[in-house]
């Protein structure tokens, strides 16, 4: 109990009859009960749970713990060898590697770290639109793949002017998501379908909907069997932000833009306070005269359109040699993650989308280097999110203090009665 | 609440024409049966295939063999398409004298459109009746316990996203557990275990620390995909003969019942797991509606605060009832690996929890309609199976993406606002 609730100011914590804290000791209790703490002690403890299942699931430490009686000195050295190895090649792959000789090549895990996080942070950011105007989008796979073939089609089919024909590019695939989520919105508004049900179903038909098209109809590559899209013009393809030897490209411009403007949105305007106050309540909102059901529909092409640009982000800048069906590969679904963990707030989706990416770039290089299945980074990346959203079980495990905690029992606890009515 | 993003709350905004004493005129259904009445027109009559349609209504093992059903193709699609209108009519006719359409008309309904659809797909080819129910039933199967795990636990006022992790965990751990004892029973109980572990985890971070529950789901379903995957590409893969080789269970034919036509292999000649879920379908079935257990259950599920005032334990009842539907959603995971593939493999899963949780929400939290919904679920699946085996004239991808159409269709037309438990998804802070 009393803890993640009970924010109420306790009386006596401030004005302690035992005398005023010194400084340094107020100090070291913001430190130890912030958020910034906790977070950062999340991340240590999903670290040590992937390290002990690295370490217990390495051929060499379960050689030498065969004989671990005898010598536990090898065993510990290799329980060593393998965490170290993993972590170091993981830091390796998304921040900077020490091997290569220049700056310049060693920095460039982290463009890489950035290049993944940018669909992982639009889609997040329109998860989390979602989340805050009371909907469950997880429909992020079919809003990617429409967006990205209505999208992807305008770049390789259509011919226009360098420049313009990105923008159309653009426009359209972001409003192919739109499509694809205000029909949820739409239907939830019209019929109160569940948006949970809706959105699953409509993933799978925008799956085989687009498996259709690329195997018959006007994605087709002429002449090829390969259910694969032809590649992207030039004209279309968006612009390398640090020259042709990195992989970053204009997309990540777009991701900053894209969160400022959810920030813009959601904290600034008219429409962002109507999803809010339908998120909150929508009893209380329908009373106040916002028109629920026109935010559903709202709410839904927006975040749509966002998840949409992560599609749309793969097809004219990631992926620009044609894409196919699996196009997607699970963005969809680590975007509600993402947005778990930037707790629906943008600028924290964006922080999360580049922690994930830097993820994503390193398990594959540790997956290379060392051998350790690319799956342990999901394990990590879920225990952060779970101890980042329960802080009083970190703060239980680091034996830190509750906040707000009376330090001394000294007072009569007087107001309990009062508190109680 | 602190560290609670805002996020879904199912089903707490009321009908939006708010009447629930007079009646209100609802439209929906009939629009539903109108557009399904011309699509079918469209494919049955307009474009009518000629020739022969069989149905084949028993197996060669059959003790009483029903001769094959022959119906001729275009004159069936349009008998089925004139029926199919009569009904839109009555229920139209019905919705104006201020009644609705009864359930059982719409059952109606569906089995007539759907033998239409099965006669038209079929010409000149033959559908093994027994064959398509007996593989509906077996894909349904996981869909089932998921579904009764969905259930209770949401009854009890916690969102249980968890269940495709429940099941992932429940597969492997009944692989591993199966393998390494040669028992299948024992990997069935391990099953159990392990989907209670996954539910335990979810409930003490929903029920103690407050977590919002749709953030435990969602990340617990990616812990355990992790997991499992990690330690199926690092532990099992490499000593798959050792560890990744369960023994399965062995069909069991129930004597008489499994005799009887067309309904005896279906339901009857199943493995042992079947059998449980049948009885799981039942007690779950039962002990909610039925009995203290279910009382207590419900009442902390719609109002924790007059649960409290009684003297029942909130957390405790959500924290144990959690538990229990992870052991059912576990069994429902042994199944994959025990039941139908036999061997673990990576995701094999494959979103069978998501599929779960619309049919919890399709049955409106009712174990019965719950468990026909997974049925249908089970039945679109296995329908494309069968028509790409016989050949469809349609493109294969038209026809996998027709159960889910249907089923947002569905939900849009026939379910619409669906309610659930009033408390689900809120964590209950005693004060």
């Amino acid at each position: 109990m009393s803890t993640t609730q009970g924010q109420a100011p306790q009386p006596g914590t401030e004005t302690s009859p035992a005398g005023e804290p010194t400084r340094w000791h107020r100090m070291f209790r913001e430190i130890t009960t912030g958020s910034a703490i906790i977070s950062v002690l999340a991340v240590v403890l999903a670290l040590v749970v992937g390290a002990v299942m690295i370490a217990f699931t390495n051929k060499d430490v379960q050689a030498s713990a065969g004989y671990f009686f005898s010598r536990p000195g090898d065993t510990l050295v290799e329980i060593w060898n393998s965490v170290a190895g993993a972590y170091s090649a993981l830091f390796q792959g998304s921040i900077y590697n020490f091997r290569r000789p220049s700056f310049a090549d060693g920095i460039k895990p982290l463009t890489q770290t950035l290049t993944f996080a940018t669909p992982l942070i639009m889609a997040g950011l329109g998860v989390a639109l979602g989340f805050r105007a009371g909907m469950f989008n997880i429909g992020g796979r079919g809003q990617m793949l429409i967006a990205a073939a209505l999208g992807g089609w305008v770049g390789f089919a259509v011919d226009l002017p360098y420049g313009l024909h990105m923008v159309v590019a653009l426009v359209v695939g972001i409003l192919g998501g739109a499509l694809w989520g205000g029909i949820v919105g739409l239907l939830k508004a019209r019929t109160g379908a569940h948006e949970v049900i809706t959105t699953i179903m409509l993933n799978y038909v925008a799956f085989y909907l687009i498996s259709y098209l690329l195997r018959d109809g006007f994605l087709k590559t002429p002449g090829s069997n390969n259910p694969k899209s032809p590649a992207t013009k030039v004209t279309a393809v968006f612009p390398d932000l640090l020259g042709p030897s990195y992989t970053l490209h204009f997309g990540f411009i777009l991701a900053i833009a894209a969160t400022i403007f959810t920030w813009w949105l959601l904290s600034r305007s008219n429409l962002g306070f109507q999803f809010r106050a339908v998120g909150f309540n929508p009893n209380a909102a329908r009373v106040a005269g916002i028109s629920v059901q026109r935010m559903y529909v709202y709410a839904m092409m927006l975040s749509g359109g966002l998840v949409g640009l992560a599609g749309i982000n793969q097809v004219l800048g990631t992926s620009t040699s044609g894409f196919g069906a699996g196009l997607d590969s699970s963005i969809g679904f680590d975007a509600i993650t993402v947005a778990l963990l930037g707790r629906s707030k943008p600028w924290g989706v964006f922080w999360a989308g580049i922690l994930f990416g830097a993820f994503k770039a390193g398990g594959f290089s540790m997956q290379a280097a060392e051998g350790v299945p690319i799956d342990i980074v999901l394990v990590v990346q879920s225990l952060i999110v779970l101890f980042i959203a329960a802080p009083p079980l970190v703060r239980a495990i680091f034996r830190l203090p509750v906040p707000g905690a009376a330090r001394r029992t000294t007072q009569p606890n007087v107001s309990q009665e009062v508190a109680a009515k | 609440m602190s560290t609670v993003a805002p996020v879904v709350q199912p089903a707490t905004t009321p009908a939006p024409n708010g009447g629930d004493f007079e009646f209100v005129k609802s439209w929906k259904v009939t629009i539903a049966l109108t557009i399904f009445t011309v699509l079918g027109f469209i494919l049955l009559v307009a474009f009518g295939r000629d020739g022969v349609s069989t149905m084949r209504l028993s197996t060669s093992r059959d003790l009483i063999q029903l001769p094959d059903l022959e119906l001729p193709t275009r004159v069936t699609g349009i008998v089925i398409s004139v029926l199919l209108l009569l009904i839109t009519g009555v229920s139209a006719w019905l919705v104006r004298a201020k009644t609705k359409a009864p359930i059982w008309l719409i059952a109606v309904y569906a089995v007539l459109l759907l033998v239409g659809f099965l006669a038209w797909a079929a010409a000149d080819k033959s559908i093994p009746v027994p064959g398509l129910l007996f593989g509906s039933l077996s894909l349904a199967v996981p869909l089932i316990f998921g579904a009764l795990g969905g259930v209770i636990s949401e009854r009890a006022g916690v969102v249980n996203i968890a269940i495709e992790g429940q099941l992932l965990a429940g597969a492997f751990t009944s692989a591993l557990v199966a393998s390494l004892t040669n028992q299948p029973l024992l990997g069935l109980v391990a099953a159990m275990l392990a989907g209670t572990l996954v539910s335990m985890v979810l409930a003490s971070f929903s029920i103690k620390y407050f977590v919002d529950q749709v953030i435990v789901g969602v990340v617990l379903n990616v812990l355990v995909i992790g997991m499992t995957g990690f330690l199926y590409s690092q532990v099992m893969a490499p000593n798959a003969v050792l560890l990744n080789q369960p023994p399965r269970f062995e069909r069991i034919n129930i004597p008489l019942l499994s005799e009887i036509p067309i309904i005896g292999p279906v339901f009857f000649r199943q493995t042992l797991i079947v059998y449980i879920m049948y009885v799981a379908v039942a007690v779950v079935y039962y002990g909610i509606f039925h009995t203290k257990w279910g009382l207590r259950l419900r009442s902390v599920g719609e109002h924790p605060q007059a649960a409290d005032t009684v003297g029942i334990n909130v957390a405790a009842t959500r924290f144990w009832n959690v538990s229990i539907a992870g052991a059912v959603v576990g069994l429902g995971g042994a199944y994959f690996t025990l039941g139908s593939v036999g061997a673990f493999g990576k995701e094999m899963t494959a979103g069978a929890g998501f599929i779960a949780l619309a049919a919890v929400i399709f049955g409106r939290w009712d174990p019965i309609r719950a468990t026909l919904a997974a049925l249908l679920f089970g039945f679109a699946s296995n329908l494309q199976n069968v028509l790409s085996i016989i050949g469809s004239p349609v493109p294969s991808e038209f026809m996998l993406m027709l159960p889910y159409l249907v089923t947002i269709f569905a939900v849009a037309g026939l379910v619409g606002q669906s309610r659930g438990p009033a408390a689900s998804g809120k964590p209950y802070i005693k004060s």
